[in-house]
């Protein structure tokens, strides 16, 4: 009989398709896991409605669930659960480590131009604050560009969602 | 929550990621190119996802909605049916008048009764703040020039006209769905 803390470790063991130094688990996207006898029940949110790596994401975990002996029921839910709030504390540490900045906190009210042209984001190689925003948008739809003016190099950023 | 007002939403997304990506690839500029190729997926992300709520009323799937109607059939303004390429200054007044009114819209929905609306509105809604903030150094940028203001006058008035398409619509519709028809009933 598998158990829920199981699922949970197999779930963690999953990579993020298109940022693979992150789990679906540091990610936040797992919304619930729900294990009555041999049935698996998860909910998980996407990042971005038009994130392509959502089948991807569903299909790992479906053959996960089954590897461990259970009946996997993966449900996307689009509701309005998932904010860039919910990847883990380790989860930041990984995206800053492997070169993407990690999101800054959701202020009340969301993202306003005026604060991505701040100096509120770091560049995840030096630490530096003198950044500037070079496009919103970027290689998929959760990254902005910026690029760092103290050890000049451009780099992405996790946008705040 | 009523089909037809989650289709016209729907639709309007649809049209406009697909205009959006008419630019990949040719953008005056490439920080551009991936700007409004971002801006199409997450618009046909928002189409897909509205039409799969549609379509659990209607009894019928979202590939459906989105492909097997005829052209008359589509209920998204003229704003979006509009072929804009190349003239960048229309397509960025397009880009603002369409944010602006999208906002509205999409606040609506977010106090919607139906609860999946309602969630579905806000998620939608975070993903647009990024469109409109993109739209806003645009329309900052463009404010003196008299190509980009005669465009808003122009354009702005086309958002609530949805009652007769434009031939550029069905132009684009075989596009859209020419892979598809081409092997009816084939699955992938």
């Amino acid at each position: 009989m598998v158990t829920e803390r199981q699922v949970w470790e197999a779930l963690g063991e999953i990579p993020d398709p298109e940022i693979p130094v992150i789990s679906l688990v540091d990610l936040g996207v797992i919304r619930s896991v729900d294990v009555s006898g041999e049935q698996v029940r998860i909910e998980f949110t996407p990042t971005f409605l038009g994130c392509p790596a959502l089948e991807v994401m569903r299909d790992a975990m479906t053959e996960r669930i089954a590897a461990l002996g259970a009946k996997p029921d993966v449900q996307v839910i689009t509701d309005d659960s998932w904010s860039t709030d919910r990847i883990t504390p380790a989860g930041r540490e990984k995206l800053r480590a492997g070169g993407l900045a990690p999101p800054t906190p959701r202020a009340n009210g969301g993202p306003q131009l005026v604060q991505l042209q701040s100096n509120a984001f770091r560049c995840p190689y030096c630490g530096s604050r003198d950044t500037a925003l070079e496009n919103i948008f970027g290689p998929t739809p959760c990254r902005s560009v910026r690029y760092c003016r103290s050890c000049r190099q451009p780099f992405e950023q996790f946008k705040t969602l | 929550m009523n089909a037809q007002a989650l289709l016209e939403l729907a639709d309007d997304e649809l049209i406009l990621g697909w205009r959006n990506s008419e630019w990949t690839g040719i953008a005056p500029l490439l920080e551009e190119d991936v700007a409004f190729s971002s801006i199409a997926q997450n618009e046909i992300g928002h189409a897909r996802a509205l039409y799969e709520l549609a379509a659990r009323e209607l009894g019928t799937t979202a590939d459906e909605l989105a492909f097997d109607r005829s052209p008359e059939e589509y209920r998204c303004s003229k704003l979006v049916q509009l072929r804009l390429v190349p003239d960048w200054a229309s397509t960025v007044a397009r880009h603002c008048i369409y944010e602006r009114a999208d906002q509205a819209r999409i606040e609506a929905l977010k106090e919607a009764g139906d609860a999946e609306v309602a969630g579905l509105a806000a998620k939608i809604d975070r993903e647009e703040a990024y469109h409109r903030m993109h739209a806003e150094m645009w329309s900052v940028r463009l404010k003196n020039e008299p190509r980009f203001t005669a465009a808003l006058a122009e354009l702005e008035p086309l958002f609530d006209e949805r009652d007769e398409h434009l031939p550029e619509l069905t132009e684009l519709w075989e596009e859209m769905t020419m892979v598809r028809r081409s092997l009816a009933g084939a699955t992938w």
